[in-house]
This record gives structure tokens, C-alpha cells and sequence, in this order.
């Protein structure tokens, strides 16, 4: 008993921390393959709207999609800062998000994060529906991001509406 | 023992039983005194028991020993195949398949004890059995499987005895002396076993007369046995005395010993059903060991039955490659590797030729070299393609092989009698459609037997055999295989599909009365569609056909169906050959670059621009007769459009199946050979893009499924 509580204090994760224009957002980092800098980016016709389409990475084919549109943010900026993001779920799945910077990683321990308050009548349900906690970290806050449910759950529903 | 090395081979060879049993069952069904059947089929469980066994799996093993129990008992013919027992019997290996399969994942076997089929298996065993009395028993015993002695440890019992001996202890009962078999186990530890074992001797021979001892007495002085000796004792002292007395030297694990009597000898058999009792008491332990024993028993025969019978050997070939639909790997023929090597010591020689082209003078280095060098390599890599492609395919028995179990379940579930023809199960696939085959085949069947065929009463009424067939008939056919699934039912009605499309708002009243009845065939194919009145668990909630589709498509497939009304329905499974490397021709479109797959090509036609006609607004072209419809790539695919205004149009004719149609491109690169990559799951397109290829400098060309497009 004595050592799972001690397990609970020390359980510490490691996060990317990338912007996406005033707000930063934490990346659970276990599921990062690998960070690219902004290439060439074949659109793929009639995907959905915040997948700008697919790059060959070392002969891999991997979809790219854009946070910024995704978030209902303004259009990407290609600046030098730009980055792809690669992130793997699951063998032979990659995905790349778009991020306007990468900063820093961080670990923070469980205690400092907070639960988001889930509440069905807020208008920014949708955002928080892609967030599985605020992490506080020197002064700042960063939104960490509910990694699966960016990439998995938005692209279901669109299919159920079609 | 750490068996964990053998696991993978374990799960492999466990399978192939699995189905060996199942395709045996089957046939044992139909023809119950088909004794080679019966043979196989115990043969397999008994390889079966004797795996679990030995890794560890004592559930696994318990199930299959009780079946392997029922197996022995069908064997001697002392029970009849019924219908309810082949239940029974299917039950079992599924649930041995769930063991199995939580192996896979665990490398455990779990703790489902699976109680409730043991229990109906020894029911069955009892009321199978019980009927028959003492002398059938008896009649079986001669089966080699069952000779020898129940209880492993009691190595004693299976000394032979000679006459001269059986004399000698005859006459030691006449004079009231016990005869007593021992076996003495000497502590695995111990260092100088014969010193052991001579004292137990002497201790013995204080107390009586040995009259035999295994190995020989010379053997056991010279130290030339394992850790255990067995004799028969002669003594006038009881059988607590004797054992104090063994036990009273040191390093001695365990001594068994029972009264000898010398009808006991003769009649050890009878002494079988007795044993089978205690068996099922023993300890786990003591069961392995008797475990071993029966196999090296049952081999023999076993091996002989086999050579006997070449017929059913010569299904292995195929049987042994379906180990890899599962396990990601495939056997491959040694043969095909030597070929494999030989083209990769061409690839070397013609690198080393391109190094001395370039490494030799200016002035000697001629393009005429280089070209040679160049095709001779791009021969070379034809061939290698070739031949890992060759190492890729395997025959599509490995997934049709478990269908007519699947329509024998089918058959009592629905009530249905029907039966399951195949043909051309040794066509070959590349394995990753085979891998992915099996469950639109299943939806197929599925749907052949419960929508497809009529009740047996309906069939006789309209004048057709009672009992329903389904055909499953696989063939290559140019650069695809076809796999067709065919039932004599009553074929698709068109007007209630039709009724039931308007009905759920698919399509206007309208529309529906103008559709050909292939078109209407075709809404079958749409998301959540079934035309089935009563929902069964065996299809008819209408996810299955789309499913289908959407599966086959996504190998690069098509699926069709036909139905003539009255006579049956077939849906036919167009499949490509091999996947990952096609011919395809590379266009241009705005800016972007397009790949087309050459084998839906069929010409390329320059059309003036005048020569575009409308036919109910939509664009046509008459082309030598026919008229085509013209589909505008760049509007489709949202392509930025080019500025100026061509007099001429390049099309690409396409065509699917008997269907064409004319694509707009604005520029032709040329055919290229491309490699396809798949753009993920997590992005949609409307099914237009079948893939990506990467080119030689590096960009992306998204490749066009022509056949959404016609």
C-alpha cells in the first residue's frame, strides 16, 4: 500500500510543449515518433477540411493534418518556426500535426495538473473535448492535449454526418 | 523446463490440429464408419493432448484428453457418431481455439475451465458406453493406444513376465508367500546410485526371494539405469514391511508396490477401466507422465495409419501454409529463396558493372556501356520483383478451408439443409488480401444461406432439390482473381429491393422506376441496407454488404452481384493479383501530379474540343461508335484549374468491366512503375485515392481509382 501511494506522487510524465498562436499546448511525449521540420505537402483531394495532405517521410506516407484548422483557429503561417509534428498511436498509423513552434519538454507530475471541468452548455465544449488536463508549469499554463481524441474521435463523427 | 522457446511452434502446429480436427469432423458427420477418418481425427487430438502437456497447459490438455477419451471410444465402436456428439465435439475445439488464442495473446491459457463441455463430453462418453456391456470392454482392449499400464509410477506392472517365472511365483502363492511388485526411485540428487540400489537389494533379500529385476541386476551394479528399478519380490513378510524396509535406506525418493497376483498378468487390460478412474484422481503430475507414455505408444501405429493412407497426407502441403495467415510469416519454398540469391549476386554484378563504367576514362566511358549496364540492371530488378512476389502469394485454401464448418453450423442454426461446394482452393493471392479476405467471404456466405437460399419446404414446392447449395469458386483470370459466391436460391427481387430503397428515402419513386435491374442490385451495396423481413443473428442487420464492398475496394478490389430470379445469386470478388508494385500512368493535372493504374487503361485519345457532345447535360464523346461519358479530373479533384482554354482534350479511356469512361487530363508524363503506399486511415477521400507512390525525386503522386470514376 505504502509503496503505490509512493508510486502515485512520483508518477510524472513528460510533455512536448508547442504553440499554437497565444495558447501552448502539451504533447503527451510517448506518443511522439518524431518532429520534422515544415515540408512539402501534397493535398489530398476532398479530405477534410484541417487535413492538409500527405508527406513522404523517408518513403513513409503520412497524412498531415492542421491543429490551427482543426481548433478552428486562423489559417497556417508557414514561418521557419513551423514544425510537424509526428505522432504514432498505433503500429503503421503516423500522423503529423502542425504546430506553429515547439518550445520545451517538461515533466510534470500529476499533482500539477488540473481536471478540465467538462460542461455540456459551455460554448467551448468542442476545444474541450480535445484536452485531458490543464498542466501548470513555471507561471504558465499548458493545455494538454487528449492526443486521441485530436486525431480518432472528431474524424468518426464527420462520418456519421455524412 | 522453459518451454517458452517453442511457443510460436506450439500455437502454429496447435492450429493446424485445430483445423485437421475440424475438416475430419466434418467428414466423420457425414460418413460416420469412415475409420480413416476416425483415425486422423485421434491421431490429431492425441498430438494435441501430448502438446498442451508438455507446455504447461493443463486446462487445454484436460479438454483434449476427455475428447481424445470420446475419440478412442467412436474409435473401438462403442459409439455411434450422432449429430448432438459432432455438436458437442465442434463446442470443444472452439473452446480449444479460445484457448489458444488467449495464448497467443498471453501466453497464458487462462482460467476458463470450460466445466460445462467436459461435463456433456463424459455424459455423452457415459451414455455412449454405459449400454455395452463387459465384453465389448473387452474387445477394445486390444487397441495398442490403451495397452499399456494406467499409472506411470507402477513401472512394475509392465515387466514381462516368463514362464519359468510365472511358475515360480505361482508356487510361492501355493505356499502362502506374497508376490510383490516394487519400483524403487532413487533420489535424482544422488551421486552413487548402484551403491544405493545394492542396498535396497540387500535389504530385500533379507526379507524374501527376488525373482526378477528390470534392468538386470548386472545393469544396475554397472550403474546402467536411470533413477529407478523395478522387481518382483517373493517374500512372507507384508507389503508395510517391505516398504519400511526400502524406505529405511537413504536417498531413496519413493517406492511403489502392489500385490502381484499372476492372473493379474494376464488380464492387466481388464484392469483398464479401473485405472481410467484413478487417472482422473491422480495428481497432474502423475498424468503427464502416463502422458508420454501413450504418445511413444501411439506414434507407431499411428505413423503406420498415416502411410497407409497417402490420400489424406496429400492435403498437408496446403494445410502447412495457412499457418501464416496468422503468425505474419510464411514458409517458403527453398527453391524460390535459391532464385531469390542468385538475382541479388546479378543485382551486385551489374552495381560492380556501373562502377567501372564510371571509373574508367573520359574519354572510354561511352553511353553505349552505361545503357547496356542500365538495362541489364532494370532486367535483373524485373526478375527480383518477380520472384518476392512469387514468395508473397499463397493459395487461398488457408481461408476457405474453415467455410464448411461454418455452413454446417449455419445449416442447424437456420434450419436450413444446404451444402457447401469449392473449387479452385489452391489459387494463389498475395497474402496481405488473403489476410483480409476471410471475413467478406464469411459476410458472402452468410448472407447465401440466410437471405439466399429458400426454406427447404419453399424449395420443394417450387420444384428444386430439398437441400440448398452454395459454390465457392476461386480462379485466376488475367492479372485478377476471382472469387465467386454462388447459391441456387431464389434470387434478389428486384421490385422489393427497389420498394424498400424508396422506402427508406435511398432513392425517389421516380428514380426507382427507371433503375435497370443491375442498378437496383447495386443499392445492396449501401450503407445499412438489408432487404432481409426478420432480423437473425446470422445477417440481416444490414451492415454486411456495404461492409463488403468497402473491404474489398480497399484492397483494390471490386464486388459484383448477378441474380437471375428463380435461380440464384452470385456475387463475384475481383481481386488483383499482388498489390504493393503496379504499372501506372503518371498524368498531370494543374500543378499536381496524378497516377493512374495502367490495367484500367485502356486508350488515349486526343478529342477537339468541338467534338464534345451533351447527352442530358452531362459530357459525352462518341468514340468509334460509343458513346463515353467524359469525367473532369481537375473539377473532381478540385484542382486548381489551368488558364488558358485547350483546342483539344487528352482522355484517358478507362474502363470497368463492360462500363467506360473518358478522364480529362490536362498533360501525360508517361507509365511508370509505381510502389503503393497507403495514405492512412485517419484521412478521408471519397474513395477517389487509392494510395500514394513516391516518385523518383521524391514527391508525392496520389493515385487514382479509376474504377470509383466509370
Amino acid at each position: 500500500m505504502a509503496e503505490l501511494t509512493k508510486s502515485e506522487v512520483i508518477d510524472e510524465r513528460q510533455y512536448i510543449v508547442v504553440k499554437l498562436g497565444e495558447e501552448q499546448f502539451g504533447i503527451d511525449i510517448q506518443y511522439v515518433d518524431n518532429i520534422v521540420r515544415m515540408q512539402r505537402i501534397t493535398r489530398v483531394p476532398k479530405a477534410q477540411h484541417f487535413f492538409k495532405g500527405v508527406i513522404n517521410l523517408r518513403g513513409e506516407i503520412i497524412p498531415v493534418m492542421s491543429l490551427r484548422l482543426k481548433f478552428g483557429l486562423a489559417e497556417d503561417e508557414y514561418k521557419n518556426s513551423t514544425r510537424i509534428i509526428i505522432i504514432k498511436l498505433e503500429p503503421q498509423a503516423s500522423i503529423g500535426i502542425i504546430v506553429d513552434e515547439v518550445r520545451e519538454v517538461v515533466n510534470l507530475s500529476s499533482d500539477r495538473i488540473d481536471k478540465v471541468q467538462y460542461d455540456a452548455n459551455a460554448t467551448n465544449e468542442e476545444k474541450l473535448r480535445y484536452l485531458s488536463g490543464i498542466g501548470k508549469h513555471n507561471d504558465g499554463l499548458i493545455s494538454l492535449l487528449n492526443i486521441a481524441a485530436v486525431i480518432i474521435e472528431k474524424e468518426e463523427r464527420d462520418r456519421e454526418r455524412a | 523446463m522453459d518451454v517458452s522457446q517453442y511457443l510460436d511452434i506450439f500455437i502454429d502446429e496447435t492450429k493446424e490440429h485445430i483445423q485437421n480436427l475440424n475438416d475430419h469432423l466434418l467428414i466423420l458427420e457425414k460418413e460416420p464408419d469412415n475409420e480413416d477418418t476416425i483415425n486422423e481425427i485421434f491421431r490429431a487430438a492425441h498430438s494435441l493432448k501430448g502438446m498442451a502437456g508438455t507446455m504447461g497447459f493443463t486446462r487445454m490438455q484436460r479438454l483434449t484428453h476427455d475428447m481424445e477419451n470420446v475419440f478412442s471410444e467412436i474409435r473401438s465402436g462403442n459409439m455411434t457418431v450422432k449429430s448432438n456428439l459432432v455438436d458437442i465435439l465442434f463446442r470443444g475445439l472452439d473452446a480449444l481455439e479460445g484457448y489458444l488464442s488467449t495464448i497467443q495473446q498471453t501466453s497464458s491459457e487462462g482460467t476458463e475451465d470450460n466445466a460445462d463441455i467436459i461435463n456433456d463430453l463424459n455424459q455423452v462418453l457415459e451414455e455412449g458406453t454405459g449400454k455395452v456391456t463387459e465384453a465389448p470392454v473387452k474387445k477394445e482392449a486390444p487397441a495398442p493406444a490403451q495397452k499399456e499400464s494406467a499409472d506411470g509410477k507402477e513401472k512394475f506392472r509392465n515387466i514381462k513376465i516368463q514362464d519359468y517365472e510365472r511358475n515360480v511365483m505361482e508356487k510361492a502363492e501355493n505356499e502362502n508367500q506374497n508376490v510383490f511388485g516394487i519400483t524403487v526411485y532413487i533420489s535424482e540428487n544422488c551421486i552413487l546410485k548402484a551403491a544405493r540400489a545394492f542396498l535396497v537389494f540387500k535389504a530385500l533379500e533379507e526379507l524374501g526371494e527376488m525373482v526378477k529385476s528390470v534392468p538386470e541386476i548386472q545393469d544396475i551394479e554397472d550403474e546402467k539405469f536411470e533413477f529407478d528399478f523395478s522387481l518382483i519380490l517373493l517374500t512372507k513378510h507384508d507389503l508395510e514391511e517391505v516398504k519400511t524396509a526400502v524406505l529405511n535406506v537413504s536417498e531413496i525418493e519413493d517406492v511403489y508396490l502392489d500385490k502381484l497376483t499372476t492372473e493379474d498378468e494376464k488380464v492387466t487390460e481388464v484392469s483398464q477401466g479401473k485405472t481410467e478412474e484413478v487417472q482422473k484422481s491422480t495428481s497432474i503430475e502423475e498424468k503427464k507422465q502416463e502422458e508420454k507414455q501413450t504418445t511413444s505408444t501411439q506414434t507407431a501405429p499411428a505413423a503406420a495409419a498415416a502411410q497407409a493412407k497417402p490420400a489424406t497426407t496429400q492435403t498437408k502441403p496446403g494445410t502447412e501454409k495457412k499457418k501464416a495467415v496468422v503468425n505474419r510469416s510464411v514458409r517458403v519454398d527453398i527453391e524460390k529463396l535459391d532464385v531469390l540469391m542468385n538475382l541479388v549476386s546479378e543485382l551486385i554484378i551489374a552495381k560492380n558493372g556501373l562502377i567501372s563504367v564510371g571509373s574508367g576514362d573520359a574519354e572510354q566511358r561511352n553511353d553505349n556501356s552505361f545503357n547496356e549496364q542500365i538495362e541489364y540492371l532494370e532486367r535483373v530488378t524485373t526478375n527480383l520483383h518477380e520472384s518476392v512476389m512469387k514468395v508473397r502469394m499463397m493459395p487461398i485454401e488457408s481461408v476457405v478451408s474453415k467455410f464448411p464448418r461454418l455452413i454446417r453450423d449455419l445449416n442447424k442454426k437456420l434450419n436450413k439443409k444446404m451444402e457447401l461446394f469449392m473449387t479452385g482452393e489452391e489459387t494463389e493471392l498475395d497474402r496481405t488480401v488473403i489476410d483480409e479476405i476471410g471475413d467478406p467471404l464469411m459476410h458472402l456466405l452468410r448472407n447465401a444461406a440466410d437471405h439466399g437460399l429458400e426454406s427447404n419446404e419453399e424449395r420443394v414446392r417450387v420444384g428444386k432439390p430439398e437441400v440448398g447449395s452454395i459454390f465457392l469458386d476461386a480462379y485466376q483470370d488475367g492479372n485478377n482473381v476471382v472469387i465467386d459466391v454462388r447459391d441456387d436460391g431464389s434470387g434478389i427481387d428486384v421490385e422489393k429491393v427497389k420498394k424498400k430503397a424508396v422506402e427508406k428515402g435511398t432513392v425517389t419513386e421516380e428514380q426507382a422506376a427507371n433503375m435497370t435491374d443491375k442498378d437496383a442490385i447495386d443499392l445492396l451495396f449501401r450503407p445499412s441496407f438489408s432487404t432481409a423481413e426478420k432480423i437473425s443473428d446470422v445477417s440481416g442487420r444490414g451492415v454486411g454488404l456495404d461492409v463488403v464492398k468497402s473491404k474489398i475496394e480497399g484492397l483494390g478490389g471490386a464486388v459484383e452481384a448477378k441474380s437471375v430470379w428463380g435461380e440464384g445469386t452470385t456475387f463475384s470478388i475481383r481481386l488483383p493479383l499482388t498489390l504493393a508494385i503496379i504499372q501506372a500512368l503518371m498524368v498531370e493535372l494543374g500543378n499536381e501530379t496524378y497516377a493512374i493504374p495502367l490495367e484500367s487503361v485502356q486508350t488515349i485519345e486526343d478529342v477537339p474540343c468541338a467534338d464534345v457532345k451533351y447527352v442530358q447535360s452531362s459530357e459525352v464523346i462518341n468514340l468509334r461508335g460509343a458513346v463515353i461519358p467524359l469525367v473532369r479530373l481537375d473539377e473532381i479533384l478540385d484542382v486548381a484549374p489551368r488558364g488558358e482554354q485547350p483546342e483539344s482534350l487528352t482522355v484517358v479511356i478507362v474502363s470497368k468491366g463492360e462500363k467506360q469512361a473518358g478522364l480529362v487530363v490536362d498533360n501525360l508524363i508517361g507509365q511508370n512503375e509505381i510502389v503503393i503506399k497507403s495514405i492512412g486511415k485517419y484521412i478521408n477521400n471519397n474513395k477517389m485515392i487509392s494510395g500514394a507512390a513516391i516518385l523518383g525525386d521524391g514527391e508525392i503522386a496520389l493515385i487514382i481509382d479509376a474504377n470509383t470514376l466509370v
